[in-house]
């Protein structure tokens, strides 16, 4: 489904991805290691489309994403270091505003989504009031939300207690199971509940 | 399940800026008490004259308004850049200059209209007539959205910039020129109200069409 040929990202001019390639199949999940500053959010921003790679191509289903173009992003759920949530907004508006962009849900799903997370009882406070752990757990939720194919993690369980971390793994191995692709970073040692992991080392 | 249409989208976009603005009413009330103390402090700065203060009225009241709308740019897309939402724009299944135009609806329904509301208030205090009031109305609403449209490109290629909001202006404020000239001169040049407002109406076109794009492509290079 991703098919990865010879890509080369740069920052600056510096050169932090070259010649990578890989492919990534349904059910599958790339594991980016590398150490700070190595380059493993530019590659993940690059995978989205939102900056550009210097050389190589990124194929979905044998299409170039930049053909794509919507289409690729109506298939991909992106999560980054920003957790994309409005301080002013509840938990259940910030899941809805999200969702009107991307596929149609109703309350139902967001109150799924919400008790998922464990963010129930917070359903009704403003974001602001909310911890970091709290806002990454919503941040994720939105992945429930908008059931794309197609998952895009930066660092997911940073700041997350043990409790909740577990809850992802389960999450992330749900999403493998029904034939969703899963790109991600993690300096945590996250269990990976798949068959097939693929894993990119970006350290020279 | 279906894709949402691009309508549904725009405005669910529309919405959440709104609820967000009305739930930080500061954002709003700034620019408004702005725009109502600097057209104040004219009659104290050029003497109380009440034919000078007249003929100074649209000019004053069209200055204080771009300068305004200038000083609210800045929240047009600082905050979601800040907290990541504008990342989930830009990877939405839609045109982000679609989606970029709703946000440019909002901040004028937020920061534009307020002033076209208060505007004949702060006329009457210059001693403006009021026969002519409709003009001055017509011409800040129809200039009013051209001043969010261009001033959504200066915010958009200033986005995440260090002391991005002296750029803005002088980026923004040579690009107001034509709404300014046409605003205010279709209040003053009794015998041509009409051609003035034409041609701003179609500036007001124009920046529909072009400014969308143009801070779209802004903002994709700001968040590459």
């Amino acid at each position: 489904m991703l098919e990865v040929i010879n890509l080369e990202c740069t920052r600056g001019d510096r050169a932090l991805v070259s010649g990578m390639s890989f492919s990534l199949a349904e059910g599958e999940l790339l594991h980016v290691i590398g150490s700070n500053g190595s380059g493993k959010t530019t590659l993940l921003r690059t995978l989205c489309g939102l900056s550009r790679p210097s050389a190589g191509e990124i194929r979905w289903g044998g299409r170039d994403i930049r053909v794509l173009g919507d289409e690729y992003r109506s298939c991909l759920s992106y999560v980054g270091h920003n957790d994309g949530i409005q301080g002013e907004l509840t938990p259940a508006e910030n899941l809805q505003a999200a969702a009107r962009l991307g596929t149609d849900t109703d309350a139902a799903v967001i109150a799924h989504a919400l008790e998922q997370v464990g963010l129930t009882r917070f359903a009704h406070l403003p974001t602001k009031v909310l911890s970091q752990g709290q806002k990454r757990r919503l941040a994720l939720a939105r992945l429930l939300v908008l059931t794309k194919a197609l998952w895009i993690l930066d660092e997911p369980v940073s700041g997350l207690d043990a409790r909740s971390i577990e809850v992802i793994e389960r999450l992330l191995a749900e999403h493998l199971a029904r034939g969703g692709l899963l790109v991600v970073t993690s300096h945590q040692g996250l269990a990976w509940r798949a068959k097939t992991v693929h894993r990119i080392g970006l350290d020279s | 399940m279906s894709a949402p249409s691009l309508f549904a989208a725009a405005r669910g976009v529309f919405m959440r800026d709104v609820t967000v603005a009305l739930r930080r009413s500061t954002d709003i009330l700034t620019p408004l008490v702005f725009f109502t103390i600097v057209v104040t402090l004219f009659p104290l700065g050029v003497g109380p004259g009440p034919n000078l203060l007249r003929t100074m009225a649209p000019g004053v009241i069209w200055v204080a308004a771009l300068l305004a709308t200038m000083l609210s740019l800045g929240r047009l897309f600082s905050n979601d850049y800040a907290d990541g939402t504008l990342e989930q724009l830009a990877l939405a299944p839609h045109p982000l200059s679609i989606l970029v135009l709703s946000k440019i609806l909002a901040h004028w329904v937020l920061t534009g209209l307020p002033l076209v509301i208060i505007s004949p208030l702060l006329a009457l205090q210059l001693n403006f007539e009021d026969q002519h009031m409709w003009i001055l109305v017509m011409s800040l609403l129809l200039g009013t959205p051209v001043l969010s449209l261009v001033g959504s490109i200066g915010a958009a290629l200033t986005l995440g910039l260090r002391g991005g909001g002296v750029l803005v202006s002088l980026l923004v404020l040579p690009l107001y020129t034509p709404a300014l000239i046409f605003g205010a001169g279709a209040v003053s040049a009794r015998d041509l109200t009409e051609v003035h407002l034409s041609l701003l109406a179609a500036v007001l076109v124009l920046a529909t069409i072009f400014a969308p794009w143009a801070a779209a492509a802004g903002l994709r290079i700001s968040l590459d």
